[in-house]
C-alpha cells in the first residue's frame, strides 16, 4: 500500500526523538564550551618545542640541526642556529635555535617534524583553542611560546612521555658506557703505547646510538 | 540555486531577453553546490526547456591547489599529508593507495599485522564515507538534516576511532612506507569491534527510514540511467559502475593486500539509476561490516612497519609505479615515475570523482532541475579530490 513507507520511517523518527530522552546513545550532542569530550592519547595539532627541567633556555633539547625545516611539507619552520654552544642533556656542547618560528596558520599537523627529529625535541600539542585577535604576527608562534616543559608533555601524552623518557635515558646510559669504555680502552691503549708504538683505537663517546646524528644523515 | 541571464556561449549567441525567455527559449541556470561542506564548491550552468534539462556544462577548479605539481616538489613521505586532503572524506584509503604505489615502486614488504590494519582502517574509511554519502543524498532530495544527522552519527562514532588511533578525525596520516605509524591497542580494536558489531542496527535502522519510503523510490528510480557500456567506456568506477551491472572491484580484480584472505560478495545493480546506486553504497556497507569482523578474528599481534624503510632521505630506484585500490568512491590510483631522486619525477592522481563525473551531462539530459542534485549526490564526488 502507498504511503507505508513514509509511516515506517516516521515510526524510525519517532522512535529516535522518543529514545533520545531515555537513551545516552541516541542523545550525542555535546554542548561544547561547556562539556567537553576528553582528547585522546594520540590527538595532536600542533608542534612545540621540549625543555627539560625548569628553564626554557637551558634545558632546551633542540639542537638546531634543521631537519625537520627541511622535512616540513609546507615548509612552516623558520629556524637560525645560534653563534655559541651550550651544553645538552648529556653534557655535550651543542648548538641551539637562536630564532625558532612555526607559522600555525601554514602547518598543517602531519607531525612529519616529530618523526624525523632525531633528539625527541618537538612534539604535539593538543592546544586546539588557539583563535587570535590579529591576521598576522599572532599566527607566528616564537621560541619562547613553542618552548614548554616535559612535564607538560607527560601531561598531555603520559604513555608516549614516558617512552620517550626511557629511549633518552637508555641512550644516555649506553652513551655513558661508551665513554666509560672508550676511557679505558684509551688507558689500555696508552698504557700499550707505552710498551709499544700502536695508534689507540677510536671511540665516538658521545653519540646517541639508535639515533643517527644529523650530520650521518645528510 | 540563482537564475542568471548568462549564456553558456555568451560570445555566439544574442543576449537573452526577457522576452525572448517567455517565448521558451532556453534558459541558463548556474547551479551546483557551492557550499565546501557537502560535496564542494562547483558549478553547472544548466539550459533549461521549462524545467526539463536540454546541456548541462560543469565548471570546477575552484578548489584547484596544484596537488600533483607539489607532489612532484615535496619528498615521497612530504606527500602522505597532503593525500589526506584529496578526498577529504577517505583519508585512510587515500593514504593506502599513495603508500601502496610507493611500495611498489621502492619494491618494500608490509608486515602482516600492518597489512590487517590497512584493511580494517580502509574498511572503516568506506562505511563511513558510504553512511555520510547515503545522508547527503537524502540531503540534496530535500529531506533535510534527519536522515544525514542519523548518517553522521554513525559517521562520528567511527572518526572518534580515527582520532584515537592516528589522533586526527579526518586528516590522518596514518599510513607509512612499508606499515602503519602507530599501532593499535588491543582496547581499540576491542572498540572498534564492537561499533562495528553493532554498525547493521543503523543499516537496518536506516533502510526503513528511507529505502521504502514512496517519495525516495519516486525520486530516484528510472532516473539518471547509467548504461553498462557508456560506464565502460566513460572510465566509470566503483559503486556507480557496479550500480549499472558490471562487476568490476579492484579487491577483487587486484586482490591487493589482503583481501584474498577475505570472503564478501560483490553487489550488483541491475538498472544503473539513481535507487541502484543508492542500494548499492547500503548492500556495501554490510559487506564491508562482514570483512572487518573476519579481519579482526584474523588480526595477530607482530611488527607494523618494516624496519629496512628509512623515515628521511628516503629515495626509491628510479623507474615507475601504478597503485591502486577500490576507494569508497570508485578506483583511485597513484602513478609515480622516479629518477632516483628524493622526490617523484612525476606524481599523478587517477581520482575515481572527477572521472565518475565526466559522465554528469549524460546521467541528466531530459530529466528535470530537481533530478539533476539527485543525480549530483549519486555520483558521490568530493570536489577536494576532483579538482586536486
Amino acid at each position: 500500500m502507498i504511503g507505508t513507507g513514509i509511516l515506517k520511517g516516521m515510526a524510525v523518527t519517532a522512535r529516535n526523538f522518543v529514545g533520545s530522552y531515555f537513551d545516552k546513545e541516541r542523545l550525542i550532542t555535546i554542548q561544547y564550551p561547556e562539556e567537553r569530550n576528553p582528547l585522546p592519547e594520540n590527538y595532536r595539532n600542533f608542534p612545540f618545542l621540549i625543555y627539560d627541567g625548569d628553564d626554557p633556555h637551558a634545558g632546551l633539547r633542540c639542537v638546531a640541526c634543521k631537519i625537520c625545516e627541511k622535512e616540513c611539507p609546507p615548509q612552516c619552520i623558520y629556524i637560525v642556529k645560534s653563534d655559541d654552544k651550550k651544553p645538552d642533556y648529556m653534557g655535550k656542547p651543542q648548538f641551539y635555535p637562536k630564532v625558532f618560528d612555526i607559522d600555525i596558520s601554514v602547518c598543517m599537523s602531519c607531525q612529519i617534524c616529530v618523526e624525523v627529529c632525531p633528539f625527541e625535541a618537538i612534539k604535539m600539542d593538543k592546544e586546539f583553542e588557539l583563535s587570535k585577535r590579529e591576521r598576522f604576527d599572532a599566527l607566528l608562534s616564537r621560541k619562547e611560546e613553542l618552548s614548554k616543559s616535559n612535564d607538560y608533555y607527560h601531561k598531555i601524552h603520559p604513555l608516549e612521555a614516558a617512552a620517550v623518557d626511557k629511549n633518552l635515558a637508555d641512550a644516555a646510559a649506553v652513551a655513558e658506557a661508551k665513554k666509560k669504555a672508550a676511557a679505558e680502552a684509551a688507558a689500555k691503549a696508552a698504557a700499550a703505547k707505552a710498551a709499544a708504538t700502536k695508534p689507540p683505537p677510536a671511540g665516538d663517546a658521545a653519540s646517541v646510538p639508535g639515533k643517527p646524528t644529523p650530520s650521518s644523515q645528510q | 540555486m540563482d537564475a542568471t541571464v548568462q549564456t553558456i556561449e555568451a560570445m555566439e549567441r544574442p543576449p537573452v531577453t526577457m522576452a525572448s525567455r517567455l517565448e521558451g527559449e532556453l534558459l541558463e541556470v548556474s547551479m551546483g553546490p557551492q557550499h565546501p561542506s557537502t560535496h564542494g564548491v562547483f558549478r553547472m550552468n544548466v539550459a533549461l526547456e521549462g524545467e526539463i534539462v536540454r546541456k548541462l556544462k560543469p565548471v570546477f577548479g575552484y578548489l584547484h591547489r596544484n596537488h600533483e605539481q607539489i607532489g612532484e616538489h615535496t619528498s615521497y613521505l612530504g606527500s602522505m599529508p597532503y593525500t589526506d586532503r584529496l578526498d577529504y572524506f577517505c583519508s585512510m584509503s587515500n593514504n593506502w593507495a599513495y603508500a601502496l604505489s610507493v611500495e611498489k615502486l621502492a619494491g618494500i614488504e608490509v608486515p602482516e599485522r600492518a597489512e590487517y590494519l590497512r584493511v580494517i582502517l580502509a574498511e572503516l574509511t568506506r562505511l563511513q564515507n558510504h553512511a555520510s554519502l547515503l545522508g547527503f543524498l537524502l540531503s540534496d532530495m530535500g529531506a533535510w538534516g534527519t536522515p544525514l544527522m542519523y548518517a553522521f552519527r554513525e559517521r562520528e562514532k567511527i572518526l572518534d576511532l580515527f582520532e584515537s588511533l592516528a589522533g586526527s578525525r579526518m586528516m590522518c596520516d596514518y599510513m607509512r612506507f612499508g606499515g602503519c605509524r602507530l599501532d593499535a591497542s588491543e582496547e581499540w580494536l576491542a572498540r572498534a569491534k564492537q561499533i562495528v558489531d553493532r554498525f547493521p542496527e543503523f543499516l537496518d535502522e536506516f533502510e526503513e527510514l528511507i529505502l521504502g519510503n514512496e517519495i525516495v523510490i519516486g525520486r530516484t528510480q528510472n532516473v539518471g540511467k547509467l548504461s553498462a557500456e557508456l560506464a565502460i567506456s566513460a572510465g566509470i568506477t566503483g559503486p556507480m559502475l557496479r550500480a549499472s551491472g558490471v562487476n568490476y572491484d579492484v579487491r577483487k580484480v587486484d586482490g591487493y593486500g589482503f583481501y584474498p584472505r577475505f570472503k564478501f560478495r560483490i553487489p550488483l545493480g541491475n538498472h544503473g539509476d539513481t535507487y541502484d546506486r543508492l542500494m548499492m553504497r547500503a548492500l556495501e556497507m554490510r559487506e564491508s561490516v562482514g570483512i572487518l569482523k573476519q579481519a579482526f578474528a584474523q588480526i595477530q599481534p607482530g611488527p607494523i612497519v618494516n624496519p629496512k624503510v628509512k623515515v628521511r632521505a628516503f629515495r626509491p630506484p628510479a623507474g615507475e609505479a601504478y597503485g591502486r585500490i577500490e576507494a569508497p568512491k570508485g578506483e583511485l590510483g597513484f602513478y609515480l615515475i622516479s629518477d632516483g631522486g628524493p622526490n617523484p619525477y612525476r606524481y599523478r592522481v587517477r581520482p575515481p570523482s572527477f572521472i565518475n563525473l565526466t559522465v554528469l551531462e549524460d546521467l541528466c539530459l531530459g530529466h528535470t532541475v530537481a533530478d539533476v542534485m539527485v543525480i549530483l549526490g549519486s555520483v558521490d564526488i568530493v570536489m577536494g579530490e576532483v579538482d586536486r
